[in-house]
Formats: structure tokens, sequence, C-alpha cells
């Protein structure tokens, strides 16, 4: 029982992660078209920011870690920049292109920061303790909880919240939604394309920096491709979720964190080592049942 | 007979393009894999291999419109499978890597022939198990389902010790591919991808790829013609591995996947997807590039300063380069034009 709200535990808090990341995939996605294998470069990004380049295994910090803001405050604007930047120089000029285009686009910036960072910093690992009081667990009766992952799972809580808040009952949530819908159409209506894109690229760049500093405390370790798994599970839950539709897309990534972690805690020993083939077993079989993703959004339906 | 052939085709001038174009652009590769030697020996035996896995890669993709993250995991299966077979160069040394082997296996070395035809047939099979399960998806979710078969392989072949060695890599496998033999293998995958996208199996999935809807209702079955491309792909694919293997004599689980998936789409795709001429460009483009940019960093003299670039600055460069040409040329180099495909026949009804 124990080892069971342990195990829920973890798959919640791995399963926000996920979450995160599809959101910040899907909000692009949804709109664009745009499936940005740079994202996990914009995670990546986001842990380097905090470091002074050398070449030293233990990297030295631009700010202490204490001081909570400014750490939050430059991993934010690096990523935000990065992505920005990104879109200015390189997706807006693809934004008519078909998805093949887009994809090889995303993957070469992608690339690019990733040796960008190399070149910087080198390609070794560096340990970077970063708010590593928060791994110490905390004792509830039996049950021992690592900070972070009460953390983790509040911060992504309050962020769906604010998210939901955001697409629904404001203006630009609603432009943003009719551009999902139907880019060209929104557009006649009178949705500006280059803000609204911006907007989301602010708002995709500040999710990846809230995963970059998760992820950055989880780990202790950056290293230049740390952020390609998690880019990959979490497109995989966009399209899972249902493209086009962000509470499809948090769906997903909850569901595939919540596959990882159980199985990761239930399969027999010998096997445990093979839990990614499982896992990706059961999103071929997802897809097979449900081709067009859990949630389904009838603006994305192929008309036949 | 040939007279025959030429009215089919329209006459002289387009049975030039049938047989001319084609001859010439494989000519090229064949000869350049005869004259490489020195400096360039082991780039242009990597090119001819890439070359083999892109146009395997075309076949599947560009035919039928689905964009694969899956294939570099026949590739790996080829590679694996060639290997079994033909290790070692010192017999003691296989039991040692590959422990799981059967016995049979464990105390033979047979001929890189055999390791060719083993990487053909397991790839092939493989394709065809997966094939008939995911090629009733469509678009987006078809591609996800292609690299989930990507991940599942790779999370096998990472952590299937005695078969793979793992995490470590196999090496002390016979080396028999030079530039020339590679070039051969390219021009006969050139052959197929050609004389398949120009039958009517090939014709019947650009058909499906073009409008779906239509082409059912003309009649053709979606999912036998998208399984066919997607066997003849892996299989063409998994030799490509075992290429590889018998190229560099050593294996690492690790160099199949997700940056060789991406090289090699990207290369593909700077070509331009849906054509096969494309394809062989890209290969060339992008090998190109980087031959030019490896040379970069090992240092150059501008004025009157020695520049030594940073480690890095290769992949960098060679990033912005592909962004440019995505902005600049989102069609591909060759955009669709293709000298491999070729006027469809029309026949006078009876």
């Amino acid at each position: 029982m124990i080892l069971f709200a342990q195990t829920l535990l973890d798959a919640l808090s791995l399963g926000s992660l996920y979450a995160l990341v599809a959101l910040g995939i899907g909000l692009i996605f949804g709109m664009l078209r745009l499936v940005n294998f740079a994202y996990g470069d914009f995670i990546t990004v986001g842990a380097y920011s905090l470091i002074i380049p050398s070449t030293a295994a233990t990297a030295t910090m631009i700010v202490e870690s204490a001081h909570v803001g400014a750490v939050v405050f430059i991993v934010c604007t690096a990523v935000v920049v990065v992505a920005l930047v990104s879109e200015l120089l390189a997706f807006r000029h693809v934004r008519q292109a078909k998805p093949a285009t887009l994809m090889v686009t995303s993957f070469a910036v992608g690339y690019t920061i990733q040796n960008a960072i190399i070149m910087i910093y080198t390609s070794r690992p560096k340990s970077l303790g970063l708010w590593s009081e928060l791994l110490t667990p905390l004792d509830f009766g039996p049950l021992r909880v690592p900070a972070l992952q009460i953390v983790t799972i509040l911060t992504t809580s309050i962020l769906l919240l604010a998210m939901t808040f955001l697409v629904r009952r404001t203006r630009y949530g609603v432009q943003m939604r009719a551009a999902a819908a139907d880019f060209d159409m929104a557009r006649y209506l009178g949705v500006r394309a280059g803000s609204i894109i911006g907007l989301a690229f602010i708002m995709s760049g500040l999710l990846a920096a809230v995963v970059s500093l998760l992820v950055e405390t989880q780990i202790g370790v950056v290293s230049p491709n740390m952020g390609v798994n998690l880019m990959l599970f979490g497109f995989v839950s966009v399209v899972i979720g249902g493209i086009g539709s962000l509470s499809g897309a948090v769906l997903g990534g909850l569901l595939i964190g919540f596959a990882s972690a159980l199985l990761q805690a239930y399969l027999p020993d010998g096997v445990r080592a093979f839990r990614d083939a499982f896992v990706f077993g059961l999103i071929i079989l997802t897809l097979l049942l449900k081709p067009a993703g859990l949630v389904r959004v009838t603006a994305t339906k192929e008309r036949i | 007979m040939t007279a025959g052939v030429c009215a089919w085709y329209g006459g002289w001038r387009d049975m030039t393009r049938v047989a001319v174009a084609p001859a010439l652009v494989l000519a090229c590769i064949v000869g350049l894999g005869l004259v490489a030697g020195g400096s360039l020996t082991e780039t242009v035996t990597e090119m001819m291999v890439r070359m083999v896995v892109v146009v395997g890669l075309y076949i599947f993709v560009g035919n039928s419109g689905i964009i694969s993250f899956g294939h570099i995991s026949f590739m790996a299966i080829g590679a694996y499978a060639a290997a079994w077979l033909t290790c070692c160069t010192l017999p003691m040394v296989k039991p040692l890597y590959l422990p799981g082997l059967p016995e049979w296996l464990q105390n033979t070395a047979e001929p890189f022939w055999t390791g060719l035809a083993a990487a053909a047939i397991l790839s092939g099979v493989v394709a065809a198990a997966i094939g008939l399960a995911i090629m009733r998806l469509s678009g987006i979710a078809a591609s996800i389902a292609t690299f989930g078969i990507l991940a599942v392989e790779f999370n096998i072949y990472s952590n299937w010790d005695s078969m793979t060695a793992g995490t470590s890599s196999v090496s002390n496998i016979p080396i028999s591919i030079d530039p020339f033999s590679a070039s051969l293998f390219a021009a006969a995958a050139i052959l197929i991808a050609a004389v398949y996208q120009n039958s009517r199996f090939g014709v019947a999935l650009r058909a499906v790829r073009d409008d779906a809807v239509a082409s059912k209702a003309a009649g053709i079955r979606v999912v036998p013609s998208r399984l066919i491309a997607f066997v003849l792909s892996a299989i063409i694919v998994g030799v490509g591995g075992a290429l590889q293997s018998g190229f560099l004599g050593t294996l690492t689980v690790d160099t199949f996947y997700f940056q060789l998936t991406f090289l090699t789409l990207g290369m593909l795709i700077v070509g331009g997807i849906s054509s096969l001429t494309g394809a062989i460009a890209g290969v060339l483009l992008i090998t190109g590039v980087t031959v030019g940019l490896r040379a970069l960093e090992t240092g150059f003299v501008l004025g009157t300063i020695k520049i030594r670039p940073p480690s890095g600055f290769q992949e960098v460069t060679l990033g912005v380069a592909m962004v440019l040409f995505m902005i600049l040329r989102p069609a591909g180099a060759t955009k669709s034009f293709d000298v491999f495909r070729f006027p469809i026949p029309h026949r006078k009804l009876k």
C-alpha cells in the first residue's frame, strides 16, 4: 500500500513534468503544425543559462541558488529570448512550408543550439547543485516524499490553472485557440498572426524554463542533450492526447508519466530495463485504437 | 522490342530521358566510388552507405508521404544481424562479445554475403510484422508510431547485453566494404528504388499519398500498397546497416538513434522529399558541406591570422546552413524534379 502510494506520487510528478513539456510543444504545434524538435534544447538552454562558461566539471553559478527570484528570472529570460529569436530568424520564414520542411528546420535549429552550447560550455556534463535541499524526503507518517515532487506537482497545477484561465477567459487565449482551429480564418477575422505566434512562443518558452528548473533540481547535472528525451516524450504526448487540443496534450503527458512510473515499479527485475519498450508499445497500441488522439478536436478532423 | 518500348514512351526523345539520364547518374556514382582514394576513402564509403540508407528511406517516405522516424531501427537490426553472422576476425572473441548467440553460430565466422542476406531477411520480416499493424495509420499518427518502433528497438538493443553487447560495442567485425563496392550497392539501391517507383505499386502508392479518398475510390488498397513500400525500404535500409558493419568493423547501439534518424531525414528533405534524384542530391549536398567544414575545423589562414574554430563550430555552421536552405528552398534542392520518374505509359483502349 505504501509502495503504491509512493508510486502514485512518482507517477504524478513525472506525469506533471511530461504534461508541461507537452503543453509547451502543443501550443506551437496546434497553431503552426510545427513539430518543435528544438524544444528539448530550449530546456537545455535554461539550465545552462545559470552557469559561467568554463571547462570545469563542477559548474559555477552566476547567482547563488538561494536567490530564488534571480534564478527564476535568469532562466525564464534566457529561454524566452532563445525561443523568440529562433521564431524570428527561422520559424517565421517557413511558416507556409510543408510539415516536413518545418520539421527539418526545427531540428536544425535544435542542432544549432545544442552545438552552440557545446562550443561555449564544452560537451562535458557538469554537476550543478541547484536547490539540492529539495531532494531530501519529507516524512508523512510511513510515506517519505521528496519535497521536489510536491513542488513539481504544485507548480504544474498552478501553471495549468493559469493556462486554462488565459486560454479560456482572455482575448489573447481566445485568439490563440482561434488560430489553432483555423489559422487563415482567424487572420481574416482580425487576429494578428505575428503577435499571436510571438505570444505562443513566449508562453511555450516560459513552460520550458519551468521544466528546465524542475529537471535541473532533480538530476543535479547539466549536459548538452539533457532536454532531448523530455522533448520526445512531450511530442508523443501531444499526438496521443489529440492534436490541437491543449487538454489532450496534458492528458497525454500525465498518462505517459503514469505508465512509465507504474511499469518502473511493478515490472519484474529482469525486464525492468525494457520499460521504455513497454511504454512505447502501449503508445503504438493507443495510436492504433485512437489514431486521432484521446481528445478529438473537430477542427483537425480530416474531412472525408 | 526496343521499337515497341519507344513507341510506348512516345518516341526517341522520351527514350533518352528514360535511359540516358538515369544511366549517367548511376555511372557518376560508381565512378566516384572507383576514383575515391587517399584521405577521401572513408568519407566516400560512408557517404555511399548513407546513400543506400537514404534511398531506402525514400522508397517509403517519398512515395507514401509518411515521414518515418523508425527506419534507423531497421538499419540497427540489419547491422547486428550481419555482425551475428560475420563476426569476428579473431574467432575466439565471438563468444565473449555475443554470449547469447546459439551454439552453432558462436564458433563460425560466415562470409559477408551471408550476413547481408540475414540483414535483408530479418529487417524485412520485422518490417512486415510491424507494418501490418501500423500501415493503417496516416499522417502524424503514423509518424509517431514509427518513432515508437525506433524507441522500442533502441531500448531492446541497448539492454540486450548477450546479443548486442548492450551499451558497449561489438568490434572485430571483418571489414569487407571499400568505396567501390559501397558505390555498387548505392547504385543497386537506386536502381531498385527507380524500378519500384515506376511500377504499378509505386504509382498506386503516390496516388494514395496525393489523394487518399480518390485513390480508394479508384480501387487502390491503401494498406497493402503502403506495406510493400515499407518492407522494401526496410530491407534496403537493413542492407545499409549490414554495409555499415562491414565498413566500420565495429558497432554501437547508440549510433543508431535520434541523431542518425534526423541526419538521414534531413538529407532526404534537403534534397527534395518526393524525388529519388533529391534523395541522392541531399546525401551529396550534406556530405559535401560536412567535408568542407571538417577541413575548415583543422584551421585556416585569414590574411595574416591563423584561425582555428572551436569544436562545435562545424555542427553549428551545418545547422545554420540547413535552416537557411530550408528557408530559401523549402521544397528541397530538386523540388519534385526526378530523372528516375518516367512518364506513365498510356495504352490505347481496345
